[in-house]
């Protein structure tokens, strides 16, 4: 089986031949997986994509067997989770693998997305692969949202109290939106029930999405660090075996720093609070998210105005299907953007800031810096992001990839 | 322009730090102990969590359940399948006989901890309107885990030691209990143990201190059963997969050697 870019594939198994004739899945993946013309000066933060789809298979696989365990009951949830914990074999290891691998799903994801706007991935032609990605994220945030609420302690509870409420923030039907949400007029069993439900469906949404993320990558090939477009063979090299093995190896780096976590200290994300079981009738002290949702929880309480933080909150989300045409910049890559580079790092910062801040209790320091990070978060991409596009002088690109790859040699 | 952008990076980054020193302030932390499961390669003291559970048996037991665990659980911390029955048989369980008429019987192995009260309801009516908590997740369910729990058990202050500052501040009266580490300080829990509260079938002596960390091992395994197989499997795991990046880099380097 061998074949150069453009040509069709020969298969020599008879069968896979047959097959490929009527169906041609293996001209696909030869195409798409194998010589498929991939920029050869990727670095590691070209792993975070193949390490956010293991994860996603992982979760998806693990989440199956927990549902086969667990009872979606008022009553019972909890209690059935820690039935997984204690007597169901090995039923520790994969609910600590499906707890703890939300957050590291998220963390590629957050890495994944931060490479994306250091290196203008979002730039055309790839702005619809960066909204479906942003489409991706929405989805996760629901699906860990709602997981979460599954074992039914005290912070699933009342985390799904408080998202659930904001609802009731919408103008006249406000109301009615959070009782047809509840299922009734708290949560409870309807609210448990269906959340149960929703979250086994919403991954494989997921997975649909990001199979049309992938197509879309595939047109017109991946972005890279210097952000300029292969100019032929010299600046490319076929995916397999080249980014099979460096993405292998970067998955599996990842995966010990997962499994260090799923091992040693598999409780470190999470609340301690949630290990009691829910009580509607008893407040816990401070009701927070998971980490990876403080900062947007951040900047829903940096608002004074209920309804004001609502959309403060997805604005910070939605704001970024408009990156594209908010980034007025010529270049992508931030290697040749001698301002906006540091920039993107003060966000990463701000962004850091906020998640501190969602953390804690909205008193003293915790006010004012939240409400700081919170316009400081918007400005960066409703001004910095256009004006700088256009002051900016960029630094002097190379002529093509191959060229930059083999001078850094010399060098 | 470049030396702005320094600056207004390094002021971020102050408020960072700035933020990280205000969140550590404001929490009590419990002094830090040396737990015997603590680390990748920690286990049980088995002969520790067998005297706490005498402790859970004789003390904690008259007012706290343990739902999630049975006794089956206790061959776990190395006592024999007949102790096991014979610590069983000492409870009456409900059940049903033959004929459907609800009954007392002797515990069986596969029973769960016998509650001390009937039901939630009874358990507040007994004692002031809260039911005491159930302890099988307590270490897990609470901030600090096993630290939280043995400074909770011996950090007790009586009325007559208190400071008037400290009356004043949480407004103390002589029939609250005063706890130093559990949130708001006034505890509604009596002091459960002091000095000499049981006699240790093997001997030890039944100092607080000593019956604390003693209780608290009990409870960090009713906790986390499987903290030990889940130690072992990670040390594996994490080991397999140290060499499996290790050869895949090796793989990948000589992949690319003819692309750099």
């Amino acid at each position: 089986m061998a074949s150069s870019h453009g040509a069709p594939p020969v298969f020599n198994n008879k069968v896979v031949a047959w097959i490929d004739h009527r169906l041609p899945i293996f001209s696909y993946i030869e195409k798409e997986y194998h010589t498929f013309p991939t920029p050869r000066n990727f670095n590691y933060f070209w792993n975070f994509g193949a390490i956010a789809t293991v994860m996603l298979v992982l979760m998806i696989v693990t989440g199956i067997v927990l549902a086969t365990n667990y009872t979606p009951h008022v009553t019972m949830a909890f209690d059935s989770v820690e039935r997984i914990m204690r007597d169901v074999p090995s039923g520790w290891l994969i609910r600590y693998m499906h707890m703890t691998g939300a957050s590291f799903f998220f963390a590629a994801v957050y890495v994944h997305i931060f490479r994306g706007l250091y290196y203008g991935s979002y730039k055309a032609p790839r702005e619809l692969l960066w909204i479906l990605g942003v489409v991706i994220l929405l989805l996760m945030m629901a699906t860990a949202f709602m997981g979460y609420v599954l074992p039914w302690g005290q912070m699933s509870f009342w985390g799904a109290t408080v998202i659930t409420n904001l609802f009731s923030a919408i103008p006249v039907v406000g109301d009615s939106i959070v009782t047809w949400l509840w299922g009734g007029f708290a949560v409870d069993n309807p609210t448990l029930n269906r959340f149960f439900a929703l979250h086994y469906l919403l991954p494989f949404i997921i997975v649909g999405v990001v199979a049309l993320h992938v197509v879309a990558l595939h047109v017109h090939g991946s972005n890279n660090p210097l952000g300029i477009d292969p100019k032929g063979p010299q600046d490319t090299v076929p995916f397999h075996p080249y980014y099979t093995m460096k993405d292998g190896f970067g998955v599996v780096c990842f995966l010990i720093v997962y499994a260090i976590f799923v091992f040693f200290m598999p409780n470190a994300l999470g609340e301690a609070v949630n290990y009691v079981p829910a009580n509607p009738l008893v407040t816990p002290n401070e009701i927070v998210p998971e980490w990876y949702l403080l900062p947007f929880y951040a900047i829903l309480r940096a608002v004074p105005d209920k309804l004001g933080g609502v959309l403060c909150m997805f604005g910070a989300i939605a704001i970024l299907f408009v990156v594209p045409w908010l980034d007025t910049s010529r270049v992508r890559s931030c290697t040749f953007r001698p301002i906006y580079k540091w920039f993107v790092f003060v966000l990463l910062i701000d962004v850091i800031v906020l998640g501190i801040c969602g953390a804690h209790p909205p008193e003293g320091w915790y006010v004012p810096l939240s409400r700081i990070g919170t316009i400081y978060y918007f400005f960066h991409f409703l001004v910095l992001l256009p004006v700088l596009g256009k002051i900016e002088r960029p630094l002097p690109m190379p002529p093509s990839i191959a060229d930059a790859v083999l001078k850094k040699k010399v060098a | 322009m470049r030396k702005f952008l320094v600056s207004g990076a390094i002021a971020l980054a102050a408020l960072t730090a700035g933020a990280v020193a205000i969140a550590a302030e404001s929490e009590v932390h419990p002094p830090h102990m040396h737990w015997h499961f603590q680390g990748p390669f920690g286990t049980y003291d088995r002969a520790a969590a067998q005297r706490g559970f005498q402790v859970y048996k004789e003390v904690c037991s008259a007012c706290h359940s343990l739902s999630l665990l049975s006794y089956r659980n206790l061959t776990e911390l190395g006592l024999t399948e007949d102790q096991v029955k014979g610590i069983a048989a000492e409870f009456q369980v409900p059940d049903l006989s033959e004929d459907g008429q609800p009954i007392e019987r002797p515990a069986r192995p596969s029973d769960r901890f016998k509650k001390p009260f009937p039901n939630e309801l009874a358990a507040a009516a007994a004692n002031g309107g809260k039911a005491p908590p159930d302890l099988s997740l307590i270490v897990k369910a609470r901030p600090g885990g096993a630290d939280y729990i043995h400074a909770l058990l011996t950090g007790y202050v009586p009325f007559d030691k208190l400071t008037p500052a400290q009356v004043k501040e949480f407004t103390v009266t002589k029939d609250d209990n005063f706890n130093l580490y559990f949130p708001g300080h006034k505890i509604a829990m009596p002091p459960p143990l002091s000095d000499g509260k049981v006699t240790y079938v093997d001997g030890t002596k039944a100092t607080l201190e000593q019956m604390s960390t003693d209780v608290t091992e009990f409870l960090a395994w009713a906790s986390e059963p499987h903290l030990e197989a889940r130690n072992r499997t990670g040390i594996r795991v994490v080991l397999f997969l140290l060499a499996l990046a290790g050869l895949m880099y090796a793989v990948k380097r000589q992949v690319w050697a003819d692309k750099h």
